[in-house]
């Protein structure tokens, strides 16, 4: 179980300190799919940046604090001071961007070596990542070859292997498979879920495309201007979804088959500089009333396993389905 | 009759927004950094000084024997005087001051050029870029300072030759840097933008591309002053250059024909190398100053 | 019946590497596409990266010049080796969208003045008329002058700013538009106010849309054609609801399986999939 508490994540500017994650508690539940969704701007890279522990100045956890729920090889219990030191064998990360993180001028193989192992030899290793590539679709040449002569879904598929290769707890991608063609972008997917399977360990995902986290995950948090607004079983919140934004975005996604007219949310978030009072959504929430603007909503559990934000929790009526022909 | 019916609140922005320029010299003072600032102090004081204080010289530094030869640092010379009878201190106010002219006017030169024919060549392209980077390539491999030494006679004969051949000489390097930039901004999509919005080709070199090269310009503009002067200074050392003119090549020189460090007239030479220490210095600061400013905003906007 | 879109035969071939060695892409290979209506009709071109979809958009725009083959729009001939057909009469028939609109206005000009620019210069309006008619393109897509005047790009939001471009485009009542990945670039729940909005300029400014996306969903919403392309090639072609609804091709067949719809959860096959 991962705990977050009142995570704040602050930027450090010329222009002063801006909160980009500004309050999040949440328990995060072992073995899970946990899809984190939301526009640009709301926090969930940051929030990711954190739970990884990959805080660079001017960016700081500036209050509140993660605990893992799982212990280092000693049995101290692991938190945000010393999570570093598990990167790649408790918790592990999946970029968006493989050509960014892997070497260009290193053989892929060689790579496999750079983290440090249990193992000291390393020809054993070696065998032991041949296996491993093999098992999730990779020829074996895929260590000899450099980056760019990979193609975009093998690449990734070289960082899942990479980030899944000592088994972690807790495995953190964000956008992994933005970049990719939407074909290869479900097999991908479909490893990730199979993996996790397999480990039974616990994945958090972002991703801005809501069709992807309805497909692989068991969990969603939905944020919006640094707050989480909406958490709870994947199946409850793209079915009957409590917050009016969750409601508001997934209805406004068309989908093929489906002939309705669809609309999006007009307005902005909120600029996060300035001094902000009550619900962050009010502006564009069809539902505001003056408490909304007054009183900040607490994430609070509206029905079993499911939070949310809102005054008017579960009030927001949405458009009727009709049947499609798919 | 549109389904749009609702205007965004446009003033909801999401990072209070810079003023532009229409706020005057308020709007530019994102620029200075603190290397900018000491650099444009010491270039300020160069160049008001310099071109302020010869109206207060009591006599045409450059005149030989107008004072007693080689004395010390008084109220009355306050660097003292030369082993030729000329007061050091105004010589060497003169000499700033011609320097200063040469680079400034060698760098308005090089840049007017550099830039039409780097933007032209970089935007334009095809044929008509390939003979004119011919031109560039072949001039950069011209080494200048062997040119100027066998064109000594036409320099000593006038200054003015001094100016044009290192413009001559000079142009090419930044018209290659410029044409790279040129060639990086025509393939991006505002530039397909004013295309379609009907721009030709001289509007779209003037409107669109020459603001994103104007950092560099300006930037390159200082190098070219710091590189004018130094040329000059190169020659006059060695005696090549029209020597009567005080400029700051020109006194060391003097200086170092009249073994001033042997006679004791150490200030002859120190000042002079120290005064062109401390221009290169405030040109530097400056030149790096903007550079790092113009960074740094490329990564805000 | 007006051609609204025809291409013939049209290839797009680049050649890389060395003198010695070189290999060739086929960007565009062999695209025949006709599309006749009488009323404005948007069609959408889909495909995945490297299908040829930004190239055939290029070609339209007369920014990349075909290897071989025509391209007619609206019964004018407007691409092909060799055509150079009027530049102003060009201007005022096609114009397009960009997929980035921060990229697509200069970061030193304000943004209204392209929108002069283009009424003046493309349209031919008078000084007097230009400002009436930048009016009009910007209400039509829902702004105020008074909004857009005098800033700069980065004073807005990445959808107003799409959708100033969009009225950009609109001034010179064009016969096309063409749109290239106009909203990938703007946060999902603002998309579908762009995408609502070239329905509408359909219905009641007239215009017609070639609408270049890699996302199915959004394209089965507006199009009344689709072109699904793979490698350079037309897979498929017809009425959106024929190729989106009974695919014929294999590729298209797959892609539509690929989407992850908030629908229908995939089927999960029990090993791990085959190489990318």
């Amino acid at each position: 179980m991962i705990r977050l508490n009142n995570v704040v994540g602050s930027y450090r500017t010329g222009r002063g300190s801006i909160n980009a994650v500004d309050g999040v508690t949440l328990e995060i539940p072992d073995g899970c799919i946990l899809g984190v969704a939301g526009e640009s701007g709301c926090g969930k890279s940051t929030l990711m940046k954190l739970i990884y522990g990959d805080v660079l100045s001017p960016m700081s956890l500036s209050a509140g604090s993660i605990e893992y729920g799982f212990t280092d090889d000693r049995g101290t219990p692991i938190t945000s001071d010393n999570i570093k030191r598990e990167w790649f064998r408790r918790i592990s990360y999946v970029p968006q961007s493989s050509m960014n993180s892997l070497n260009p001028v290193v053989r892929v193989g060689k790579q496999f070596l750079d983290f440090p192992g249990p193992d000291a030899d390393k020809r054993r290793v070696l065998e032991q990542v041949k296996a491993y590539i093999v098992k999730l679709g990779l020829p074996v040449e895929t260590l000899e070859a450099y980056p760019h002569q990979l193609s975009g879904g093998m690449r990734q598929r070289v960082m899942i292997a990479m980030a899944t290769f000592f088994q972690p707890e807790l495995i953190l991608a964000d956008e992994p498979t933005t970049a990719l063609d939407v074909v290869v972008q479900k097999d991908i997917l479909l490893l990730l879920m199979e993996l996790q399977e397999q480990m039974q360990n616990t994945i958090v995902l972002v991703s801005h495309d809501m069709g992807v986290h309805y497909q692989t995950t068991t969990r969603m948090l939905i944020m919006y201007a640094a707050k989480a607004v909406e958490y709870g079983d994947s199946e409850s919140v793209f079915s009957a979804p409590l917050h009016p934004y969750t409601a508001m975005l997934t209805d406004s996604l068309p989908t093929i088959g489906d002939d309705r007219a669809r609309h999006g949310i007009p307005g902005r978030p909120p600029s996060l500089w300035q001094e902000l009072k009550g619900c962050r959504f009010a502006d564009r929430c069809p539902l505001a009333t003056a408490r909304c603007r007054a009183e900040e909503p607490e994430l609070i559990e509206h029905k079993p396993g499911q939070f949310a934000a809102c005054h008017y929790a579960g009030q927001y009526k949405r458009e009727a389905e009709q049947p499609t022909w798919q | 009759m549109t389904t749009e019916t609702q205007t965004t609140p446009v003033a909801a922005d999401t990072a209070p927004k810079r003023k532009r320029r229409d706020e005057g010299w308020s709007s530019l003072l994102w620029l200075l950094n603190r290397r900018l600032g000491i650099g444009l102090v010491i270039l300020l004081i160069f160049v008001a000084g310099s071109l302020v204080l010869p109206f207060f010289s009591p006599s045409d530094p450059s005149q030989q024997a107008t004072y007693m030869k080689n004395l010390h640092m008084t109220t009355k010379h306050w660097l003292g005087t030369t082993a030729l009878g000329q007061d050091t201190f105004w010589y060497l106010i003169f000499a700033v001051r011609n320097s200063l002219l040469l680079g400034i006017a060698v760098g308005i030169g090089i840049t007017i050029i550099s830039t039409a024919v780097g933007l032209s060549a970089g935007y334009i392209g095809g044929a008509f870029e390939r003979i004119v980077m011919l031109f560039v390539d072949t001039f950069i491999t011209i080494p200048l300072l062997p040119i100027l030494i066998i064109l000594g006679t036409l320099i000593r004969a006038n200054y003015a030759y001094l100016v044009s051949i290192i413009i001559i000489f000079g142009w090419a390097w930044n018209a290659r840097t410029i044409r790279s930039m040129a060639l990086t901004l025509r393939e991006r999509e505002f530039i397909n933008m004013a295309r379609f919005s009907g721009a030709g080709t001289f509007q779209i070199l003037t409107r669109e591309i020459f603001p994103y090269v104007s950092a560099y310009m300006l930037v390159g503009f200082i190098n070219t002053v710091l590189f004018a002067i130094n040329t000059e200074a190169t020659l006059a050392v060695i005696g090549l250059s029209k020597v009567e003119i005080p400029t700051l090549g020109s006194i060391i020189f003097w200086a170092l024909n009249y073994n001033a460090l042997f006679t004791g007239n150490v200030v002859w030479l120190v000042a002079p190398i120290v005064a062109t220490v401390l221009l290169f210095l405030g040109l530097f600061l400056t030149s790096t100053g903007f550079n790092e400013a113009f960074a740094s905003r490329r990564g805000v906007a | 019946m007006a051609v609204i879109l025809r291409t013939e035969e049209l290839n797009k071939v680049y050649r890389l590497g060395s003198l010695a060695r070189n290999r060739e892409i086929k960007a565009l290979d062999n695209v025949n596409l006709t599309v006749e209506s009488d009323h404005p009709v948007i069609i959408s071109i889909v495909g995945e990266s490297g299908s040829g979809k930004t190239t055939l958009a290029k070609t339209l725009l007369r920014l990349v010049e075909p290897t071989s083959g025509r391209v007619t729009i609206y019964d004018k001939l407007v691409a092909g080796k060799g055509v150079r057909p009027d530049k102003r009469a060009f201007l005022a028939s096609v114009q397009p969208i960009f997929q980035n609109p921060f990229e697509a206005f200069s970061r030193y000009r304000p943004v209204d003045a392209y929108l002069f620019e283009t009424a003046t210069r493309v349209a031919g309006l008078t000084h007097e008329q230009a400002t009436a008619g930048v009016e009009k393109a910007l209400s039509a897509v829902g702004l105020e002058y008074g909004d857009v005047r005098g800033k700069y790009s980065n004073q807005f939001s990445g959808g107003e700013l799409q959708r100033v471009s969009i009225a950009r485009a609109l001034i010179p009542n064009p016969s096309l538009i063409v749109a290239d990945e106009p909203v990938s670039m703007i946060d999902a729940s603002r998309r579908m106010i762009i995408i609502n909005l070239f329905l509408a300029l359909k219905e009641e400014a007239r215009r017609s849309f070639l609408y270049i996306t890699h996302d199915l969903a959004t394209a089965y919403y507006i199009s009344d054609f689709v072109a699904v392309m793979h490698r350079g090639v037309v897979v498929e072609f017809g009425p959106a609801r024929d190729v989106m609804g009974n695919p014929q091709h294999a590729y298209t067949k797959l892609l539509l399986d690929s989407i992850p719809t908030t629908r229908q959860k995939w089927r999960v096959p029990k090993a791990p999939a085959a190489t990318a």
